[in-house]
């Protein structure tokens, strides 16, 4: 392209989006491997799929939400519990993807595998028209998440330090039941209440379902909700140890459970208890 | 004829203003006032910190709440004066604003910065804290300070009145109120502001309590006088 050819192009879109105004200001696109989403096609779908609960402008206004708890996500926010990136960042259109294909475990939000991804990440690209944002900031850079060691139990019993010491269980419960002394007075950005995840349900988390979904939750917070990033806490090494530690409280077989239920039939009165007086330790 | 030449003059006397010695200080007026509410307020109650028992011996005599803060005459404190039309003064101050979580209260209250000011909160309790400030035109984080945790670095790119709360101690509230200007006060305890360092102009000076909104009014300030701005905000019980 000759430079004023291209001098032209850019002074057309300047135009186009001076004209567009009150309009939404927009990033019409979306990718994710080789898929490329347009916004222009996600709008058919998403008012054919997502409008009743999001709302027809994204405000989490549709005509369901009223029946709804948790309360859909209000786009024009773009505020994302589950991301890659860290708390303050866009998600990745990765992370938008997966969450649409995912659904949202223990709430209304559904897995939305019966769409082709390609209609799935036409979706994400027109659920990005709805934030200024998307025009003015980039998603933030994934965290890096180093490869997971095996699990031990001198590991378990550091993440259990951990969990004493970064106070997950005020929120969380001693065992992880969420029933911490501040579970019942949480609000989201909303000021709706909103549940700890209770690990002893066992069910899946509300981003995934890995133990790296796990390290990534508590690393980059769950934007929105009272659950804050650890990231400035943690190094790597301790993040794992807690993921680990985490595993044991679920009623699963996982690695986790069986080595750390196997030590605790023999040790586990020398643990001091989590909580307000103890040591975790 | 005559107005033609007073115009004159004033033309004349502006250019002598500016050619003048540089050594006088260019003229600085001030604006200054009281806060005070009509209507009714809510009461100011203890805080219950019972779920933080280290915060709970920190306070011997209970702390109240900080929403709504009056004294005598119907005052109010926490007020952000700020200029909202006009002169906006120096652009983003470079010094730090310090925000602490101290017994389980934000101190100050409210903290008044620029955009792009450097901000940096800190927690001095001996136990955790998330701090999670519920931006909506800036973004919304939320990040856990635990113990000894250094002090979170920060800065706000937008204009923007910003509730700051931690979930893990619900009466915990507080607000970062973020500013394009540099022409701003806070109302103290007795209900009193006062805006210095003003050119002369005019201005819109804008009054904002995070329960009783804004009000706004026009001022005039020429010179190097003080000017009376007061404000009376519409006090909502709930």
């Amino acid at each position: 392209m000759r430079p004023q050819t291209r001098w032209l192009t850019l002074s057309a879109c300047g135009a186009v989006l001076l004209c567009g105004g009150a309009v939404r200001v927009v990033a019409q696109e979306a990718h994710v491997d080789r898929l490329t989403g347009r916004a222009a096609a996600g709008k058919p779908l998403y008012t054919r799929y997502c409008a009743g609960c999001h709302g027809d402008e994204g405000d989490s206004r549709g005509e369901n939400t009223q029946w709804i708890d948790p309360k859909p996500r209000d786009f024009t926010l773009a505020t994302f519990k589950c991301r890659s990136t860290p708390s303050g960042t866009l998600p990745t259109d990765q992370d938008l993807y997966n969450s649409v294909t995912r659904g949202f475990v223990t709430t209304n939000m559904p897995p939305w595998v019966a769409l082709t991804p390609h209609n799935r990440i036409d979706l994400v690209a027109y659920i990005k028209t709805f934030s200024a944002r998307w025009s003015t900031a980039k998603p933030g850079t994934p965290i890096a998440i180093p490869p997971e060691p095996a699990p031990t139990v001198q590991g378990i019993l550091h993440g259990r330090e951990l969990f004493q010491r970064l106070e997950c269980w005020k929120c969380h419960g001693a065992a992880g039941h969420g029933d911490g002394p501040s579970a019942k007075t949480l609000t989201d950005n909303k000021d709706d209440p909103i549940r700890p995840y209770d690990f002893q349900t066992g069910t899946r988390f509300m981003c995934g379902t890995t133990n790296q979904d796990l390290y990534r939750i508590f690393m980059t917070g769950l934007d929105g909700s009272p659950m804050p990033s650890f990231a400035d806490q943690l190094q790597p090494a301790q993040a794992w140890d807690l993921v680990h530690f985490l595993r044991t409280l679920q009623p699963l077989k996982t690695p986790e459970a069986t080595i750390w239920r196997a030590w605790f039939t023999t040790h586990g009165r020398e643990l001091k208890p989590i909580g307000q007086e103890g040591g975790g330790q | 004829m005559i107005a033609r030449v007073v115009a004159g003059l004033v033309v004349v006397s502006v250019a002598g203003a500016t050619a003048g010695p540089s050594h006088l200080p260019p003229p600085a007026g001030t604006i200054s006032g009281k806060v005070t509410y009509t209507g009714t307020p809510p009461k100011m109650r203890p805080i219950d910190m019972a779920k933080e028992p280290a915060c709970v011996t920190d306070h011997p005599t209970p702390v109240m709440t900080q929403d709504v803060v009056t004294g005598s005459a119907n005052s109010v404190r926490y007020v952000v004066v700020y200029i909202s039309g006009g002169d906006q003064g120096a652009p983003a101050a470079t010094d730090t604003v310090r925000y602490d979580q101290k017994g389980c209260l934000y101190i100050p209250h409210v903290a008044v910065m620029q955009v792009h000011q450097p901000l940096e909160i800190f927690n001095d309790d001996p136990h955790s804290h998330n701090i999670h400030p519920l931006a909506r035109v800036n973004p919304e984080w939320n990040k856990s300070q635990p113990k000894g945790a250094p002090p979170i670095r920060t800065a706000w790119d937008q204009p923007e009145f910003i509730p700051v709360k931690c979930n893990v101690h619900p009466w915990m509230h507080g607000y970062f109120a973020v500013l394009a200007t540099s022409h701003f006060s806070m109302t103290d305890s007795t209900g009193e502001f006062s805006i210095t360092g003003l050119p002369p102009g005019t201005y819109t000076v804008t009054a904002w309590h995070e329960r009783f909104g804004t009000k706004s009014q026009e001022v005039t300030v020429a010179g190097s006088e003080t000017k009376t701005a007061n404000f009376v905000l519409t006090a909502r019980p709930y």
